[in-house]
């Protein structure tokens, strides 16, 4: 389980995340969503120490950050960020190989490439493999280094707004993958997405931040609701059910 | 895992054979060196001495093409070498110092062990204090350090003019020998001490490259993969600084060669991996440098210095790249 304690991250003067207490539950799909500027990627990236938080604690698995060696916690949790640039020249192949590094070192072994294969076709990107990282689109980019953590296998899964740059179809594909990974293998995700209803529509649990803070926390259905929406982003937000499933116009 | 063997050598065809043909450069010019004009009589003379220099010609090339190598990694920018960081001008700071205040023993003062272990521990002692102190604050990056080398270089580069133009013309002759970069007078105990040196870099870093690996993905993704990314990069400083410091006691400022090796090993060779990188830029900078001392000491009889040759080479190299990218 990760469990953050007043965690407080600022920048000099300014504070962008304020005394954040969570207990996030295990086994779920959970959603962070606010207004840009939040901290929302601020939290998950204190969280999954990509980013060292200025006071307060973070525990995984009822342990601090600091006492976990960093070679065993990247294999508890691992982290996928909006932008990435690389400066050498890379396979999808030997991209998704670097989420082995925590286990082999960097010398791959038999199951390591079993397990590569598998994110490879996961993600349906086969007939790609071999193709530089450098030549393919946006979308197939990411959903490269969507496999690279998915090959990484951990149990717990940060992911800062996946759908960037994909399509309809894509990210469709990825977050039925992820769906999949929280059904079938009991992963926990954490995702940041900006797309509402995707989050309505695919996670269990949703995080509402706002100024730095966690405003309210609950379940998909507590969460996507007229008033909850309006006090996060100060819209009016006509919230429908269709087949189940909460729909947010938020278009006037 | 055969399916993989014949991607990865298929791959790979252009890099082995460009490595292939840099080699057979290498071992030509290089026993060409060695071996020209060598009769029984003199070879007692002459053979030892032209050993010693591609031993030192060797150990430069590998100081060179690992700092630069690993530099641009851990800096994750293609065009940086470790000269930035203004080796170069501490290094001719240092001996504008020497020979302003040694007074009577000058001519002493500037070759030997003196002056050697002077300027390697000056310049380890300012590059480690320069990290220890500008890389331990969490939210520093290395921008901030680089941009701090420049600065100091070229502050020490602007110290030295200063006190050039106080010495009498006899002193700055004296000083003009160590401005360039040369292999002719490398002293033989001090090349054992530099490879001594060297060799124990060697060892500390036989382990890194796999984790060097990791952090050309960029510093998040490193982390992410459980790579301690600040023990990585200031253990890389120190040892660019180890390195850079000994080539440059050694033979003189010689970090110029960083960037021509580092462009072309990133040109010719396909793969991310250091071992491989490191080992293609170390055959570049070898090949480069026995050409270039081959053409300056027996075609061009010391009328060019090493360091005019390969930038002469270096430039027209890259004006060929310039052109073909405009065509492409």
């Amino acid at each position: 389980m990760i469990r953050s304690e007043n965690l407080v991250k600022s920048y000099g003067e300014k504070v962008v995340l304020n005394n954040v207490s969570l207990n996030l539950p295990k086994g779920k799909m959970i959603a962070f969503i606010g207004a840009n500027g939040a901290g929302k990627s601020t939290l998950i990236s204190l969280m999954s120490r990509i980013v060292p938080k200025t006071e307060g604690c973070v525990y995984v698995d009822n342990k601090e950050l600091q006492q976990w060696n960093n070679n065993e916690l990247s294999k508890r949790i691992s982290i996928l960020k909006q932008s990435n640039h690389l400066n050498i020249r890379l396979t999808v192949r030997e991209l998704i190989s670097f989420g082995r590094f925590p286990y082999s070192k960097g010398r791959l072994t038999k199951k390591d490439n079993e397990i590569i294969d598998k994110a490879l076709s996961f993600l349906s990107l086969d007939n790609i493999q071999h193709r530089n990282i450098d030549e393919l689109s946006g979308g197939q980019r990411q959903m490269a280094y969507i496999a690279m953590i998915i090959a990484q296998d951990t149990e717990y899964v940060f992911l800062d707004e996946p759908l960037n740059n994909l399509d309809m179809r894509h990210s469709v594909q990825i977050m039925k993958g992820l769906r999949k990974l929280v059904d079938e293998m009991n992963k926990t995700i954490m995702v940041v997405i900006h797309d509402i209803n995707f989050i309505a529509y695919y996670s269990d649990y949703i995080i509402a931040m706002k100024d730095g803070k966690v405003v309210s926390q609950g379940y998909t259905d507590e969460i996507i609701t007229k008033e909850v929406l309006k006090e996060i982003y100060g819209m009016d937000i006509d919230v429908q059910s269709v087949n189940g499933k909460p729909i947010c116009l938020y278009y006037n | 895992m055969p399916r993989y063997a014949m991607e990865v050598i298929k791959k790979h065809k252009k890099t082995i054979a460009i490595a292939a043909f840099f080699t057979f450069v290498l071992l030509l010019t290089g026993s060409l060196f060695l071996f020209q004009g060598l009769t029984t009589k003199n070879a007692y003379f002459f053979f030892p001495r032209r050993l010693s220099k591609i031993a030192a010609v060797l150990l430069v090339g590998y100081c060179v093409s690992y700092s630069s190598v690993t530099f641009q990694t851990i800096t994750n920018n293609r065009l940086l070498t470790p000269s930035i960081m203004g080796f170069d001008a501490l290094y001719l700071f240092i001996q504008t110092v020497i020979v302003m205040f040694s007074g009577q023993k000058k001519i002493a003062m500037m070759s030997g062990y003196t002056n050697f272990f002077v300027s390697v521990f000056v310049m380890i002692i300012c590059s480690f204090g320069l990290f220890l102190i500008l890389f331990r604050g969490r939210e520093k990056n290395i921008y901030f350090l680089l941009l701090t080398g420049t600065v100091i270089g070229s502050l020490f580069g602007g110290l030295s003019s200063f006190m050039q133009v106080l010495l009498d013309p006899h002193e700055f002759s004296i000083l003009q020998n160590k401005m360039f970069a040369s292999f002719n007078n490398v002293n033989q105990n001090l090349l054992q001490v530099s490879a001594i040196l060297v060799a124990v870099t060697m060892l500390l870093t036989v382990r890194d490259n796999p984790y060097l690996d990791v952090v050309s993905l960029g510093q998040e993704h490193a982390v992410n993969l459980g790579v301690n990314y600040r023990r990585v990069v200031l253990k890389n400083l120190m040892v660019t600084a180890v390195l850079v410091s000994i080539s440059t006691a050694l033979v003189g400022p010689i970090t110029f060669l960083g960037i021509l090796v580092v462009s072309i090993t990133r040109k010719v060779t396909t793969t991310y991996k250091h071992t491989a990188r490191i080992a293609m830029a170390f055959l570049t900078s070898s090949t480069l440098l026995v050409s270039a001392m081959y053409l300056t000491e027996r075609v061009f009889k010391f009328s060019a210095p090493i360091s005019v040759l390969i930038n002469f080479a270096g430039g027209i190299y890259f004006i060929y790249l310039i052109l073909k990218e405009r065509k492409a």
